[in-house]
């Protein structure tokens, strides 16, 4: 991929009164990348994809796209189009007006805006549905109506707002493949807003993880599953144990713990790092422990008792008491082996890797 | 409890036909005398004649009157739907402070005694010099009408998805193209319903005509001064009754358009697969 920066987003703050949507946010997009921003609602997301595609101002900091700077560029002249949430299809034009609308106004030689119109709509796989009204469309089709009619402009960035939410979960599903496919086949810079961590993780090239207006982390989709920096990321990217463990060592980039019932685990040090006393924060997923049946044996394992248990169908949660620890270990367990008949209050011993414990910023 | 129910079962259709009954025949007796031969409104009908109709072009004065209401009910429905476009935006649109005030001012005159704002409004264009024409009577219809515009136009512009000038935005159109190709074609329904309603108004009222017009009478003021003449009754009649039918047929036409401007706005429908 070449590592050009295509959008760079320099301390941008927008405020609303006292109320800060976005607090000085920065981060670089490079060309034909997948960005994924990833939060909860009212976590600055859509502010910040809406200040990219022109429909809002920062209040303070740039933007630039392809290295122009956007201050005070309207939305009509940005290198940009979006795919909105409610699809915002034209209810008084066909799927081909609608598609064509943006194409009218470059005044492209005959046929070339139907050659155009044509090649979008069979990009998204809607060939043949040309004269269909915009209103007879299913919630699917309307949003690769909406795909098409961004993609037609050729724009140097595409942005997506929520383009999934509204579409039921196996279309959903069905949709992000597509979109990810279309991406690379396109090769045009997505930006996607999301709150579904699913929907980051699997489409995106990189995700920044957004909260009450601030960017919490940047990274590649398995970077911030498998070290997020502090526990708000971990949580919402998906179950987490939380072990507390005192600090036994430390060097300039790593630190050696005390966590008792995981014995001793040295760990690299997350960024926004800080002692709090002589005591830090690990986290390990659920499903980076492992049932021992049997006989078997780990180098690293650990003894309790099964407290609780809920079937998933492909899955079990089990819920571990181990003694020393505060909290009980959630572990999830697939259920090849019978996770799903291990009776409540039966012994248990788990294997896990000490470097699947990462210690958690704040 | 049940006894109350039955009651209510058997009373509530014939108290409903009384009401209508009561609402809407005296206003059917007017198209049945329109064709009496007779010149006195009684019955029995003495003979069906087509003749008062046939009087009325050859009436010179009626046809200026209608001309006048013709002039009157353009020049107040383009100008109450203009005034109406622009408030109607602004409170589904935007939020400003005293919103709701200036929305309640502007539905006020619905709830005014209007004979009371009539002569308001002739004491204010004496004071300020305007002598009174068909353009003060004008200003006086705009006044009436703008409630019922507004409540056209709120309902074809609420639920107006403003995504839509965001997408034609983001599509490259300019603000007055957006207007032309997304946002007029979508509120046309309402904007035509607005005007027909308006002039149907117009075309009927009689009081702010009655006290701000000079010498020029509208049809509503004109068949008030034939009323003192018992033999021109039968004319007025069947005037009337051409009165009733354009305007039931106006108001039929502006609540059609204006529920497609409301299914444009709001599309139902095909929303999720």
């Amino acid at each position: 991929m070449p590592e050009r920066t295509m959008i760079e987003i320099a301390s941008v703050t927008r405020s609303y009164g006292a109320f800060k949507a976005l607090d000085d946010a920065s981060l670089s997009i490079r060309e034909g990348e997948f960005f994924s921003l990833l939060g909860p609602s009212g976590c600055g997301k859509t502010t910040l994809l809406r200040m990219i595609a022109g429909f809002d101002t920062p209040t303070s900091g740039s933007i630039a796209i392809d290295g122009q700077p956007m201050n005070g560029i309207p939305a009509n002249r940005r290198p940009i189009n979006m795919v909105f949430q409610s699809y915002a299809i034209f209810p008084h034009l066909n799927v081909e007006q609608n598609v064509g609308y943006g194409l009218k106004r470059l005044r492209l030689e005959t046929g070339e805006e139907k050659r155009r119109v044509d090649e979008a709509l069979a990009m998204v796989s809607l060939s043949g549905l040309g004269k269909r009204g915009a209103t007879e469309l299913s919630g699917g089709q309307r949003q690769r109506v909406a795909l098409a009619r961004a993609l037609v402009m050729r724009p140097k960035v595409l942005l997506l707002d929520e383009p999934l939410s509204a579409l039921d979960k196996k279309l959903r599903e069905q949709m992000q493949v597509e979109l990810r496919r279309l991406q690379q086949a396109v090769g045009i810079t997505f930006i996607l807003v999301t709150h579904d961590q699913y929907e980051a993780l699997a489409m995106s090239d990189r995700i920044a993880v957004m909260f009450g207006g601030r960017i919490a982390q940047i990274a590649a989709p398995k970077e911030i599953y498998q070290r997020p920096v502090n526990r708000q990321v971990a949580d919402f990217l998906g179950g987490m144990n939380f072990v507390q463990a005192e600090i036994v060592g430390e060097d300039a980039g790593q630190i050696l713990v005390d966590t008792r019932a995981l014995g001793r685990v040295r760990t690299d040090k997350p960024k926004l790092f800080r002692k709090n006393g002589g005591s830090a924060t690990l986290g390990i997923r659920p499903e980076r422990l492992r049932v021992l049946w049997d006989e078997a044996t780990a180098k690293f394992e650990v003894a309790g008792k099964v407290v609780d248990r809920r079937y998933f169908g492909e899955i079990t949660h089990l819920i571990v008491e181990i003694p020393g620890l505060e909290k009980p270990l959630s572990v999830t367990e697939t259920n090849d082996f019978g996770a799903d008949d291990i009776p409540i209050g039966a012994p248990i011993r788990l294997a896990y890797d000490p470097d699947a414990l990462v210690a958690m910023g704040e | 409890m049940t006894a109350m129910r039955k009651l209510l079962a058997n009373w509530l259709p014939a108290y409903a036909f009384l009401y209508i009954a009561f609402l809407y025949l005296p206003v059917l007796l007017l198209p049945v005398f329109s064709v009496n031969a007779s010149p006195i409104p009684k019955f029995p009908l003495t003979g069906v004649t087509l003749d008062w109709y046939a009087g009325l072009p050859r009436t010179p004065a009626l046809l200026d009157a209608a001309w006048n209401s013709l002039v009157v009910g353009i020049a107040a429905s383009l100008l109450s739907t203009l005034l109406g476009i622009c408030a109607a935006r602004a409170i589904t649109r935007y939020r400003f402070p005293g919103r709701r005030a200036v929305s309640g001012l502007i539905m006020a005159p619905l709830v005014l005694p209007e004979i009371i704002v009539a002569i308001s409004l002739l004491l204010v264009l004496l004071q300020l010099g305007l002598s009174l024409s068909l353009f003060t009577v004008v200003l006086g219809h705009v006044l009436i009408c703008i409630p019922y515009s507004m409540t056209v136009l709120t309902s074809g512009f609420e639920g107006f998805d403003r995504s839509l000038e965001e997408a034609s935005a983001d599509l490259g159109e300019s603000a007055f193209g957006t207007f032309r190709r997304v946002t007029l074609p979508m509120v046309a329904p309402a904007i035509v319903s607005s005007l027909l309603v308006s002039f149907t108004i117009s075309l009927d009222e009689f009081v702010m005509a009655f006290f701000l017009t000079g010498t020029d009478p509208t049809l509503p003021v004109y068949i008030w001064g034939q009323l003192r003449f018992a033999a021109k009754l039968p004319g007025v009649l069947a005037l009337g009754t051409l009165l009733l039918a354009a305007s039931f047929l106006l108001l039929t036409l502006a609540e059609m358009l204006r529920r497609r401007a409301e299914r444009r706005a709001n599309p139902q429908g095909g929303v999720l697969a």
